[in-house]
């Protein structure tokens, strides 16, 4: 190939598995704040889903009310995608799976339309284990109503006006360890390479998969007191394990300790890999990670990484007994049953 | 005081010609005593005769305990309504029979257990002291079973004071236990003892006779949740989520045992619906907007204080315009209300549910077939219009047994509404209309084309459904005119639906100045007061509603007529609202109200015409 002096090769953009750029998996303009935490979170989605070769058409893109909600705007715009009311998303969500099972419901919601207005929502989402992805972008402050206190606030964390929280935090992470949600990480948006992991590794996962993000808010509640800062976060996250996701088309390479490190196998074969970093941390064990929640919040550590996997959980719709071909397929002419169906019950109400 | 002391000082009434098939037998138990058993055995019977029957259950919210009573009306004209007076009363319960026997009719037949000793209570009626508790110690030996068996004791006693054909009560027993031989057996054992025991003890003084004859060859029993359940079935419902409540629980319950033997499809041996009892109504509608946004013909059933909560959704729907069928089985509110009485109490607040600007198609199903049609009509019309459709029944026509011809089965095809859900089709629409707007009206009906998630594959297929102001393209938007061009294009699509919903049923009577309006389970009384007024030489037109928005052969009607009276089954006219405020002379209408709990009867709707008619 030869090139003309004074012109520049034009570059093809790397494609992924699916045939498509990276771009063709970005989303509008955000509008939300210079340095929000919330809009890395949305670029590791899109990497994620690029990386992951998940057709963009086939993403489901579901959200509540709030400036996190907002984001699912600012990726996979050839995905469809639904804005539901404040703290009502996982209902929506769990609607559009049970009619198809072929979409990838990818949820973005936030500390408030989660644990406080949505938290009935979100404990039934996690117990029927909808398949999809549960994002909650948490910087513990309510943005759009201009910095009031969420339910995961840190007791004696303060606001800008100086107000401060008595209330215990409710933590995400132990609350759907405890109701049996099968892959429950911790991240922070600030630490971008373990938050493309554990998104990978949730795309694999069959069921809900919840990633507590911390997303610290530029605007009111990053200030030194705050628990849910960049400051704060940045002195005090605690990785259980570097996590590095396989694919189940790449080939498990070789080269590692095996004393330090852990396989999780996934449904679709594909593996998380975990670079243990505390002693005997095993991700498998409900008890264990529960306990390892307990103990972080009294230490006041900030505990990031994959708490909880459990991989063989069947979903909500194995349980409810939906079959595999996805019920908004089926042509309008197989929804009514024949005329003798109906005669054979009218005849039993004689 | 002995029985017969006290049938020589009664003066008894005088023989009286008989009454033959046109009375009401109205049964006194206590709710979960077993009683529904021996009273369907009962209507059937009737029914199984030839007689034109129907059955009431006017029961407690309660388990078991409270008073309970269901009543049989047995009609040779064919008035299906509640009647007022009682002709036969089967006097069970303790706690009620005194003021059970108080409110019977003069010349009633009141058979009752002799311990409750009501017969010095009144002397215009005829009383028949039974031993229940004794005979039915002879009669059944398990000690489990007595308390249900008793039961079918007055069954027994019933027959022989009514003239019942034995037969009947045994392919009515045959049907309701199905193939327990032993159920069949005990309890026909228990029938039989009754009838002995009163061909033997007692004898007739009453003028109460049901006689065979010819009318329900053919017909159907069914009661109107289930009616709506079969609609639902047939047409195609792919998703239900509902939250229990009473008196809707019955219909989720009666499609999923339909679906479960009828939606299986015969290829991939798979359901073609899927169901979630939801947490809370508010998940149940937020599932329902999920599903039919995915591309599912969805519903959800509820009463009103579902209703309530589904208010925030109901607008979420509308405004993002995303189809469901809403079944609301009114009762009566406000608040928890009477749960288990019958209110049509729903009807001014789910027109406008939500908040901010918003109106909704209401259908209002007036028989049991017209539960089986309707719902079938919702989906259609929710599809059609993109947006929520509610089917309004209540408690008195859900609940309650009714008799109908066999449902007519539809080779109509469903309509799908504007949806772009292949490749061809979203080309197509690119190549004639040059882009995809998801709220653009290209059409002119202000009913915009939708797609939906995961099927087409194509960048400009996909938008994003939010709550908030949008513009045709669906993009975010808080410009005042992409706002107003939004709310009267929804105004546009309304006006379109004005169109299509189905249409009153009108009947004039030529030379009349006077109108009746009505709708919903009301239909049985009026057609009954309307009978009795032409009896009197009293001619009325009658215009029955069966859907909103009004539609033109309603205002004609209030034209057409000096004075209109609307039936309502609610204390503050809610129809009569609606009229007034849309009719162009509200001045001729008239309201009837009538809430206490009970169904309407003919005689309140008599009377309100009457009293109207005398000023």
């Amino acid at each position: 190939m030869s090139s003309t002096p004074g012109t520049t090769e034009p570059k093809t953009p790397p494609v992924n598995r699916a045939g498509l750029s990276a771009k063709e998996y970005g989303g509008s303009k955000s509008t939300l704040c210079v340095g929000c935490g919330h809009d890395v979170i949305t670029r590791q989605i899109t990497q994620a889903i690029y990386e992951m070769s998940i057709p963009p058409h086939r993403i489901a893109k579901m959200s509540g009310i709030g400036c996190s909600s907002k984001t699912t705007a600012y990726f996979a715009d050839r995905g469809h995608g639904f804005n539901a009311v404040h703290g009502r998303m996982p209902a929506v969500a769990t609607g559009a799976m049970m009619v198809n099972s072929s979409l990838v419901s990818i949820g973005v919601s936030g500390d408030g339309d989660t644990a406080s207005i949505g938290a009935g929502q979100f404990v039934h989402l996690l117990r029927r284990n909808v398949p999809m992805i549960y994002i909650v972008e948490n910087n513990g402050v309510y943005g759009l109503t201009k910095g009031q206190f969420s339910a995961t606030a840190d007791a004696g964390s303060k606001l800008k006006t100086g107000v401060v929280n008595d209330l215990p935090a409710i933590d995400l992470c132990a609350m759907a360890i405890e109701l049996g949600c099968g892959y429950v990480a911790r991240s922070f948006s600030g630490d971008m390479k373990q938050l493309l992991g554990l998104l990978k590794g949730a795309l694999a996962h069959r069921g809900t998969a919840l990633l507590d993000v911390i997303s610290p808010c530029v605007t009111f509640n990053n200030h030194d007191s705050s628990t849910k800062s960049y400051k704060w976060a940045k002195e005090n996250e605690i990785p259980i394990h570097e996590i590095g996701f396989i694919p189940y088309y790449e080939e498990i390479s070789v080269e590692y300790d095996p004393g330090t490190t852990q396989d999780v196998k996934l449904h679709d074969g594909s593996h998380i890999r975990l670079k243990k970093l505390r002693e005997d941390y095993d991700a498998t064990d409900k008890m264990k990670a529960l306990m390892l929640c307990q103990e972080s919040a009294q230490k006041q550590e900030f505990l990031t990484g994959l708490i909880y996997v459990e991989p063989t959980k069947k979903d909500f719709l194995e349980l409810s007994g939906v079959g595999r071909t996805p019920i908004v397929t089926y042509p309008d002419e197989r929804l009514r049953p024949p005329k003798q169906a109906l005669d054979e019950i009218m005849e039993s109400l004689k | 005081m002995s029985t017969a002391v006290l049938e020589e000082k009664r003066a008894e009434p005088a023989a009286r010609p008989p009454v033959v098939n046109d009375f009401s037998i109205h049964v006194a138990t206590a709710n979960g005593s077993g009683s529904q058993s021996s009273n369907n055995i009962l209507m059937r019977a009737i029914f199984q005769m030839g007689i034109p029957v129907s059955g009431k259950n006017l029961f407690p919210s309660n388990i078991q305990g409270l008073p309970t009573w269901f009543t049989i009306r047995a009609s040779k004209d064919g008035f299906i309504a509640r009647r007022r007076d009682v002709g036969v009363l089967i006097c069970m319960n303790a706690e009620t029979a005194h003021e059970d026997v108080k409110t019977v009719a003069p010349g009633a037949a009141v058979i009752y257990e002799e311990s409750l000793k009501v017969e010095g209570l009144r002397d215009d009626v005829t009383f028949y002291p039974v031993p229940f508790q004794k005979l039915v110690l002879e009669l059944v030996q398990d000690g489990k079973l007595r308390r249900l068996a008793i039961n079918m004791i007055y069954v027994g006693v019933a027959v022989w004071l009514l003239g019942i054909d034995m037969a009947e009560i045994e392919k009515a027993l045959a049907k309701q236990f199905k193939s327990k031989a032993t159920a069949v057996e005990i309890n026909m054992k228990a029938i039989r003892g009754g009838l002995e025991w009163a061909e033997k003890n007692l004898t007739k003084r009453d003028p109460f006779r049901l006689e065979r004859m010819n009318a329900t060859a053919g017909k159907i029993i069914i009661d109107g949740n289930a009616a709506a359940a079969i609609g639902c079935m047939m047409g195609g419902v792919q998703f239900l989520a509902w939250y229990p409540i009473t008196p809707s629980s019955s219909l989720a319950e009666s499609l999923i045992d339909y679906a479960g033997k009828y939606r299986i499809d015969p290829e991939t041996g798979e359901p073609t619906i899927s169901i979630v009892q939801a947490e809370d109504e508010l998940a149940a509608l937020g599932m329902v907007l999920g599903a039919a946004w995915a591309g599912a013909r969805a519903m959800t059933t509820t009463s009103g204080p579902g209703i309530s909560l589904m208010s925030e959704f109901t607008g979420l729907g509308y405004y993002t315009e995303v189809p469901a069928v809403i079944v609301d089985v009114q009762r009566v509110g406000p608040s928890t209300g009477l749960p288990t009485r019958t209110m049509q109490g729903d009807i001014t607040s789910t027109y406008n549910l939500s908040h901010g600007d918003a109106k909704h198609i209401l259908l209002l199903p007036g028989s049991v077939e017209e539960c089986y049609e309707m719902a079938m009509d919702a989906f259609d019309l929710a599809e059609r219009f993109q947006t929520p459709v509610f089917l309004m029944s209540d408690l008195d026509l859900g609940m309650n047994n009714w008799m109908a011809d066999p449902f007519p089965y539809t080779d109509r095809k469903l309509d799908r509404g504007k949806v772009l859900r292949t490749k061809q089709e979203f080309d197509e629409h690119i190549a004639k209309f040059k882009e995809f707007g998801r709220y653009r009206d290209v059409d002119g009906d202000g009913i915009p084309y939708r797609t939906l998630p995961g099927f087409v594959d194509n960048p400009a297929a996909a938008y994003f459904t939010r709550g908030s102001g949008h513009t045709e393209r669906g993009t975010y938007s808080e410009r005042p005119e992409d706002y107003k061009n939004n709310m009267d294009r929804l105004s546009r699509k309304f006006e379109t639906a004005r169109q299509h919903v189905p249409k009153p049923a009108v009947e004039t009577a030529k030379g009349t100045r006077v109108g009746i309006i009505a709708y919903g389970s009301s239909d049985f009384a009026v057609e009954e007061a309307r009978a009795i007024l032409t009896k009197k030489g009293f001619l009325t037109s009658y215009l029955r509603l069966r859907a909103l928005p009004l539609t033109p052969e309603t205002f004609a009607f209030v034209s057409a007529h000096d004075r209109v009276y609307v039936i309502d089954q609610n204390r503050d006219g809610q129809m009569y609202d609606v009229l007034r405020l849309e009719v162009a002379e509200p001045s001729k209408l008239r309201s009837i109200r009538h809430y206490d709990g009970f169904p309407l009867d003919a005689e309140t709707v008599l009377e309100g015409i009457e009293a109207g008619e005398k000023k």
